[in-house]
């Protein structure tokens, strides 16, 4: 008997019936009915269909792939915790760079789940819903095995135990929080331009790549897995952000100057964002991979300039605040780790001072300013620490209105000169940071007015733990907003050296070595 | 309207004065004086004389400083909102124009951070 | 011109995947870093299926490499037998 044998389908033709051909055109809805988000923006697409998925990964294959990616996430978990693996860290120090990134990190992946989620409803091509659409659930996977992960380490450590609580609260997430927030609120299109192309493509491979590679360098098997499991998403989620500009470039020259306005407005709010991630890389890792500048120089410099050139044939341009960026990145780590520092009691981490070695490296990477200007200020800390008169700021800082980073960046070509930059809307005054969160504020102030502002949320009150009265004779302010945070000052913050943390890392490390 | 939205609404400024108790919010910055890694933000009355926010706020907020012991106050260079001014101290903030949310910095001319750079 | 680049998780997949890429890409240049290894290539690069089989010596399927990908630069073009990156500059 003869039998016809069915060829296996080619990647395009598969791609082609599993995605595009499951769409279809409404014929009693009308159609901006049924995707009623597509014109606000200003943006113009004529035709969705030219929209080409370069990785043509189609559902049936991604279940089967991400599937591969949890089992060995999973399977490396286990034996993490089988291992007792928290105590293989090069030095306990280091646990404090993964509270930063589990504190903030999660939320935003969850973030971006529902902004992807949106776009997969809303994206008015078939093409781009199932990318979208995948993408919300790699972030939702993310959100997972990072609050998963979390669990490594807070059964162990001080200052994570209420992360989702903390999120909303404290000081310094307001920072992630917000800029994912403005990312939420903008239309479809400038949601993926913030997040798909500027965030994705120009910016986490800052995050994930050398700071998870330096997690290994430190023998964090745990955060290794799950931000590599992560990373392994991402490739196709830079692709698409690259793709989904291409496209909008190409559908309409009346796109152009929408989308620049985009790129350069979330690749500053971006790089903004990371400034924690410098202060990570330089001061948190006890074994460093490379310095943040020279990631910076890799990543952004050599490899955002080449998209740059490739996309300058649309005619976009190089944001203009790259010539600022180039500038900071001698000093945005120093800068960030001496506020923290100073910010101790306010945090939920430790902080400590270089060693002499860990001095000499960041002298040796950072030859231009490490040693006339933050040598000196570690020298000072160190010296009050040791007459027992541990440097701190106790005062509530002054914060942008943009991106909401205490104002600690100096002017950048005087750094020494704190910048400070101000406008008026509606007769209220409002600061920034810098020139380019000022421009993002002036072109949207009514977006910006409504922001949260930590320290403004404070002194109105807001922040006291439930049940104190602020109008008691004996209300301290500081510690009733300490227990709205759910921290304990001294036990989740303040000094490395002499915290139950690092008590508690010696003392299990020793029982991992001897019978006693 | 400037921020591209899908229909019309009002902005509602979170930090208004109103939202306050009587009281207004104040930044500080002592310039070349990084050690204080950000201008302070105050809760003040508008009625606190300019004297009084000195001692009793400047004061425990900078005086761990090396140089402050000796600030010349005489000499002390103030700015309010960037513009150069000469407070009277025996005056209100209000008096002396400085309303809710200003940023009031000052230099002291000759003391510029520990050994002059900045810190 | 600029460098287009992938980096692999570095494992017993991948090691593989290098050696095919470095077989099919004269010009690329292999930059190890802990856990990882990332390849530069100037200009364009691309993957074989055929070159990783040989190097494996079973079927793979170019899309199996999601799962050690970290992270690449350029525009991708994949289809079954191969799979580039380049830039258009």
């Amino acid at each position: 008997m003869d039998m016809s044998v069915k060829k296996k389908l080619g990647l395009k033709e598969k791609y082609a019936l599993m995605t595009r051909n499951l769409g279809w055109e409404p014929s009693y809805e009308k159609r901006e009915d049924v995707y009623p988000l597509l014109d606000y923006e200003g943006i113009k697409i004529h035709d969705w269909d030219t929209w080409e998925d370069p990785f043509r990964l189609t559902m049936d294959s991604y279940w089967k792939y991400q599937a591969e990616k949890e089992r060995k996430l999973y399977a490396i978990i286990d034996a993490f915790n089988q291992n007792n693996g928290h105590l293989n860290v090069t030095d306990a120090r280091y646990i404090n760079a993964m509270k930063v990134f589990l504190s903030a990190v999660p939320a935003l992946e969850y973030n971006a789940h529902r902004g992807f989620a949106r776009l997969g409803r809303h994206m008015g091509g078939v093409g781009p819903q199932v990318a979208c659409q995948m993408q919300a659930i790699d972030e939702m996977r993310h959100c997972q095995t990072q609050i998963h992960s979390i669990s490594n380490y807070n059964r162990f450590y001080n200052g994570i135990h209420d992360w989702k609580h903390m999120n909303d609260r404290l000081w310094y997430l307001s920072v992630p929080k917000s800029f994912f927030e403005d990312a939420c609120t903008c239309g479809p299109f400038e949601f993926i331009i913030a997040i798909g192309f500027s965030f994705e493509y120009v910016l986490t491979n800052l995050v994930f790549v050398p700071f998870v590679s330096g997690a290994a360098y430190n023998g964090d098997m745990g955060t290794m897995t799950f931000g590599f499991s992560a990373q392994s998403d991402e490739a196709r989620h830079m692709t698409l952000g690259l793709e989904v500009i291409k496209f909008m470039l190409e559908q309409d020259p009346a796109n152009l100057p929408i989308v620049q306005k985009w790129i350069d407005k979330w690749t500053w709010r971006g790089v903004r964002l990371l400034t924690i991630v410098a202060m990570m890389m330089d001061y948190m890792l006890p074994k460093r991979v490379m310095s943040w500048k020279e990631a910076w120089e890799i990543y952004f410099e050599e490899n955002g300039m080449s998209l740059f050139k490739d996309l300058a044939r649309y005619g976009i341009k190089v944001p203009d605040c790259v010539e600022q960026i180039k500038k900071e990145k001698d000093h945005l780590s120093h800068q960030a780790w001496t506020t923290f520092y100073a910010a101790a009691p306010m945090t939920n981490f430790h902080t400590w001072i270089p060693s002499d070695d860990e001095l000499d490296w960041l002298s040796a990477k950072y030859p231009d300013t490490f040693d006339k200007y933050y040598r000196p200020r570690f020298e000072f800390f160190r010296e009050q620490a040791e007459k027992g008169e541990r440097f701190v700021n106790p005062n509530l800082p002054q914060l942008c209105q943009v991106c909401q980073i205490p104002m600690l960046f100096t002017e950048p070509d005087d750094p020494t000169q704190i910048a400070y930059r101000q406008s008026e809307h509606d007769g209220e005054k409002y600061h920034f940071c810098s020139d380019h969160c000022q421009h993002i504020f002036d072109n949207e102030p009514e977006k910006y007015v409504e922001a949260w502002l930590p320290v403004h949320q404070i002194l109105q009150g807001n922040c006291f733990a439930e049940g104190d009265d602020p109008s008691a004779p004996d209300f301290d302010p500081i510690a009733s907003v300490m227990k709205y945070w759910h921290l304990e000052n001294g036990r989740d913050n303040g000094d490395f050296a002499g915290s139950e943390d690092e008590k508690n890392f010696a003392a299990w490390r020793g029982m991992t070595t001897s019978n006693t | 309207m400037s921020v591209q939205s899908i229909r019309p609404f009002k902005a509602a400024a979170k930090d208004v004065a109103a939202n306050f108790h009587g009281q207004q919010v104040v930044y500080f910055c002592w310039d070349q004086h990084l050690m204080f890694y950000a201008p302070v933000a105050k809760l003040l009355p508008p009625d606190i004389t300019f004297q009084a926010v000195i001692d009793t706020e400047l004061t425990p907020t900078y005086s761990r400083h090396p140089d402050f012991a000796r600030i010349d106050w005489a000499a002390v260079q103030w700015f309010k909102d960037g513009e150069a001014f000469t407070p009277v101290l025996d005056t209100s903030l209000a008096g002396n124009g400085i309303t809710h949310k200003t940023a009031v910095h000052f230099k002291t001319p000759g003391l510029n951070g520990l050994n002059g750079n900045g810190f | 011109m600029s460098n287009v680049f992938i980096a692999l998780q570095t494992n017993e997949e991948s090691r593989y995947i290098v050696e095919a890429l470095l077989e099919d890409n004269p010009t690329a240049v292999v930059d190890e870093q802990p856990a990882m290894v990332k390849i530069n290539v100037p200009g364009t690069l691309v993957l074989r299926r055929e070159t990783v089989e040989e190097k494996m010596g079973r079927p793979f399927d170019l899309q199996e490499m999601q799962v050690n990908l970290i992270t690449l630069s350029g525009h991708v073009d994949e289809d079954e037998n191969e799979f580039r990156l380049s830039w258009n500059d």
